[in-house]
């Protein structure tokens, strides 16, 4: 039940960030307080999806935090990794309709 | 609807975080034996969760408080039940609030919170909710039968047509 976060910087201002485990109540205050600082200075960032195993609204919510934080300093939020399941959750929301979505052959490393 | 479960699962959780993805274990171990399929197990966790969730935000202000779980089991159906004695919303007001995102919609409008009602509407066959001391969310789910009979024979110790 527990999450683990891993970040990359490849670049100068493009971060890679790989996130594992259950996004729930308990565990999204710790995708944000990682996720939303990088949201700054037109950054590119990556998350990459494959091992998560839950998430629920309050994880959404955190991607939907950092999407519009992005959008607002011009930067870029993709989305990697998404299994079956996340893919439909982001469906039924309309949340694949907004935000970048990438596929990535072999289930995507960080 | 005055139906008697087969059996029933109790569980009290403190209305904190920390303990949501319990009350998630829970009923997808039940969820589980009782034949439901991958898609309707992990549908059945985020439901639950996100009831538990909303009690945990809005019932008890930040204060103590606990969550009881009851997971009614029949033979075609799970029927769980997420009560908190907290602080009672407007259920109508809420649900007018609720849905996916709207395209139309400006990015400042954009709710991050929010989802969770709609989710548990969309992913289970049945929800009610109750705003009354207290808020008592009951929803349900159909096994479904196309799906069961690959799994009764897998199932080696829950029988609940006994």
């Amino acid at each position: 039940m527990n999450l683990v976060i891993h970040e990359k910087i490849e670049k100068e201002n493009r971060i890679a960030i790989s996130v594992e485990g259950e996004v729930d109540v308990y565990t999204a205050p710790q995708l944000r307080e990682k996720l939303l600082p990088l949201c700054q200075g037109g950054s590119q960032i990556t998350v990459n999806l494959s091992k998560v195993t839950y998430i629920d609204s309050t994880g959404l919510g955190v991607l939907i935090g950092a999407y519009k934080a992005q959008r607002a300093t011009s930067g870029k939020l993709v989305l990697t990794g998404m299994n079956a399941r996340l893919n439909r959750l982001f469906k039924i929301t309309n949340l694949n309709q907004i935000m970048d979505i990438e596929d990535q052959a072999g289930g995507g490393q960080l | 609807m005055s139906e008697k479960p087969l059996d029933l699962v109790y569980l009290t959780i403190p209305a904190k975080p920390d303990y949501v993805g319990i009350a998630r274990l829970a009923v997808s171990g039940i969820a589980n034996r009782m034949g439901f399929s991958y898609d309707d197990i992990e549908d059945l966790k985020l439901a639950v969760s996100e009831a538990c969730t909303n009690a945990v935000d809005h019932a008890y202000c930040g204060g103590e408080g606990e969550i009881e779980v009851s997971c009614n089991i029949f033979s075609n159906r799970l029927k769980i039940e997420v009560i908190d004695r907290g602080t009672s919303f407007d259920v109508q007001e809420v649900e007018k609030r609720t849905g996916p995102i709207r395209m139309e919609r400006s990015m400042n409008s954009l709710r991050e919170r929010g989802l969770g009602l709609y989710l548990m509407k969309t992913l289970m066959d049945e929800v009610e909710i109750k705003g009354d001391n207290g808020v008592i969310v009951t929803m349900t789910k159909f096994i479904r039968k196309d799906v069961v009979e690959s799994h009764v024979e897998s199932s080696t110790s829950f029988h609940p047509n006994r």
